[in-house]
């Protein structure tokens, strides 16, 4: 304790392995960090590099640059299946702005209650959300699917999004509980001495301030909507609903030796927003993880 | 699954221990009734208002989450099929698990997956978060590109380039080819089709890594200090103060990552062509209780397989509970 006074931790913290490490030895780190994230990501280079080769090279060349640039495959790929492809594509964001509305709104507000208000079973029901969102999906898919099968569902989007609406991805309910604790309560008050009800305060002043609670929570839920499969898989039969995950295997099954270029390019194709999503928004991303996790 | 909440405990002993409201403390007998009763009516009204902040989630708790649960265990004691009825058959369909060939296959396939690739993506992401915590310049950029494919890894494009990268003319042969070395079919081969998929699962480190880096930035440096003082090196450094610190964050991590590996589906469904072949060799449990569902629509056995996963999960969940208590850390 007595250290901890006479200079802030922090700080130390931070010269103490600069001094340590030689010149030398942060250079090994360096080339060996570097080694080894050119080999995590090499294949994800070589797929990109592949969807711009000439067939045979896909099959004996495992080098990055393609002998020259060959744009057939992204041409071919886009219309190899009895869809274009931005029909996939315009499919796969229905889907993703239906879950992203739906969580935004509906995890927000149970987190709200979670978080500040008081209310009769308030502890077993908190516990009960925290265990479902362990609860593997295989255990509850079957009887959703009979569910939905009755309500006449099944080949439409409506299975994929309406569980969204109702809050069921309670690990964003988790994140932002996490996120709203942490705002000080004298703002509630304040709030409700000027006459804001419950409602009131939610929105004029818990949610602004939720921004970048919610910013985490679109992000995750684009990218886990984007890649999902499973459910989609089971829901989605019908040749004009396809998605782009469902589009991709079809394009596998379907396809021969001669496609691999297309299918690389489709590929990259369905990799792009995640990317792009993993560029803007990587500091929500690394956020939520943290946060998520130690607390 | 009631242990899981025991991972994030300490958030909802906050929430309970709520502190009493500004008009808790009064002393005037008089005024104490009708406070007493404004009190009252204020909370219930809090209830209400927190009665329409939850109602989406109650109602999709009893009919997305719950009732199908509860549908489930039902449907598990029937030979339900989506066409006719649910037939009461009372535990024919456990009975008939024990004969199951495939499903003793996908148990074995599952756990040998779950068993190899969790030690291994951990220790991958504790051993990178260890290196990045030591100062280096550019931790940023490490930590996205380590990071990256843990977004990308449950995706089809992912599981298409895998069945590429390993397959018969795919770059890990054409690599190997470079060195003189005849490869294979790393796909095509039982003995080696659930590796790859492992492999795939172990490149995935980025997201615990993520949370062991956090975890590393909360131990509080006069430890460290202390023990340099007592003349402690680096080694017996990070064996006596990094790792036992840390070890509620390897245990957070390891529940997670291990019940996330039981509910694989993606990868060895695409790799597999939806299989699990090559003889088996990758038919995850979940590829089986697909097949079971939703293709052959044997929806009363698969009701019975979905909570047996339920069940060896949960057994799983609460044995690393167990276990935790002889080798995790949660300081005094």
């Amino acid at each position: 304790m007595a250290t901890e006074t006479l200079t802030p931790a922090p700080t130390r913290r931070r010269q103490r392995p600069r001094r340590d490490l030689g010149a030398l030895r942060r250079l090994l780190i360096h080339l060996a960090l570097i080694a080894f994230a050119m080999i995590m990501i090499y294949p994800l280079l070589w797929m990109l590099s592949a969807s711009f080769k000439p067939i045979d090279e896909i099959f004996s060349d495992p080098s990055l640059i393609p002998s020259h640039i060959e744009w057939r495959h992204y041409v071919d790929g886009w219309t190899a299946l009895p869809l274009p492809f931005h029909r996939y594509i315009f499919n796969s964001m229905v889907i993703v702005a239906g879950s992203i509305i739906g969580n935004l709104v509906s995890c927000s507000m149970a987190a709200y209650a979670f978080a500040r208000l008081r209310f009769p079973l308030k502890g077993m029901l908190f516990a009960i959300m925290l265990a479902t969102i362990m609860l593997p999906i295989h255990v509850v898919i079957i009887p959703q699917y009979i569910l939905f099968n009755n309500f006449g569902w099944i080949d439409t989007f409506w299975p994929l999004i309406v569980p969204k609406l109702l809050a069921t991805d309670a690990f964003f309910i988790f994140l932002m509980v996490q996120f709203i604790r942490g705002l000080p309560r004298e703002l509630d008050e304040a709030s409700q001495i000027d006459g804001c009800s419950y409602w009131g305060t939610f929105l004029r002043v818990i949610m602004p301030l939720c921004t970048p609670a919610l910013a985490t929570t679109a992000i995750f839920t684009f990218i886990w909507t984007w890649n999902d499969f499973y459910s989609q898989l089971i829901y989605i039969r019908d040749i004009d609903l396809q998605t782009v995950p469902l589009a991709l295997r079809l394009f596998l099954d379907a396809q021969g030796q001669s496609s691999w270029g297309s299918l690389f390019a489709m590929s990259i194709v369905a990799l792009g927003p995640i990317f792009g999503f993993f560029l803007a928004g990587q500091r929500y991303l690394i956020r939520g993880i943290a946060t998520t996790g130690i607390k | 699954m009631t242990d899981n909440e025991v991972a994030v405990a300490p958030a909802s002993r906050r929430s309970t221990g709520a502190p009493p409201g500004p008009t808790a403390t009064s002393d005037s007998t008089r005024g104490r009734r009708s406070r007493k009763g404004l009190r009252k009516s204020a909370s219930r009204r809090q209830s209400w208002a927190a009665l329409s902040f939850l109602a989406p989630f109650l109602v999709g708790l009893l009919v997305i989450t719950v009732g199908p649960m509860i549908a489930s265990l039902y449907l598990s004691f029937t030979d339900y099929s989506l066409i006719g009825d649910a037939n009461w058959i009372g535990l024919d369909n456990y009975e008939r698990m024990l004969d199951d060939d495939r499903l003793l296959a996908s148990i074995g396939v599952t756990v040998r997956y779950v068993f190899i690739s969790v030690p291994l993506q951990l220790a991958m992401a504790l051993g990178l978060a260890m290196v990045l915590d030591k100062g280096v310049r550019g931790l940023p950029i490490y930590r996205s590109i380590f990071y990256l494919p843990s977004l990308l890894g449950g995706s089809v494009a992912i599981a298409i380039m895998w069945r590429q990268i390993f397959g018969t003319e795919g770059l890990v042969n054409q690599v190997l080819a470079l060195f003189d070395i005849q490869g294979q079919g790393w796909i095509s081969n039982p003995d080696y089709a659930l590796d790859t998929l492992i492999l795939l699962n172990v490149w995935t480190f980025g997201s615990p890594m993520v949370i062991f880096l956090a975890g590393l930035r909360q131990i509080p440096a006069m430890y460290y200090e202390a023990a340099r003082v007592d003349g402690a090196g680096p080694a017996r450094r990070f064996f006596s103060v990094t790792i036992p610190l840390l070890t509620p964050i390897i245990f957070f991590n390891l529940v997670l990552q291990i019940i996330n590996a039981f509910q694989a589906f993606t990868q060895a469904f695409i790799v597999s062509g939806g299989k699990g072949g090559p003889a088996d060799s990758t038919l995850f449990y979940t590829l089986y209780l697909y097949d079971r569902g939703f293709t052959a629509f044997d929806m009363g056995y698969a009701s019975a397989l979905a909570w047996l996963l339920l069940l060896i999960i949960g057994l799983f969940t609460a044995l690393n509970f167990l276990m935790s208590k002889f080798w995790v850390f949660y300081g005094d």
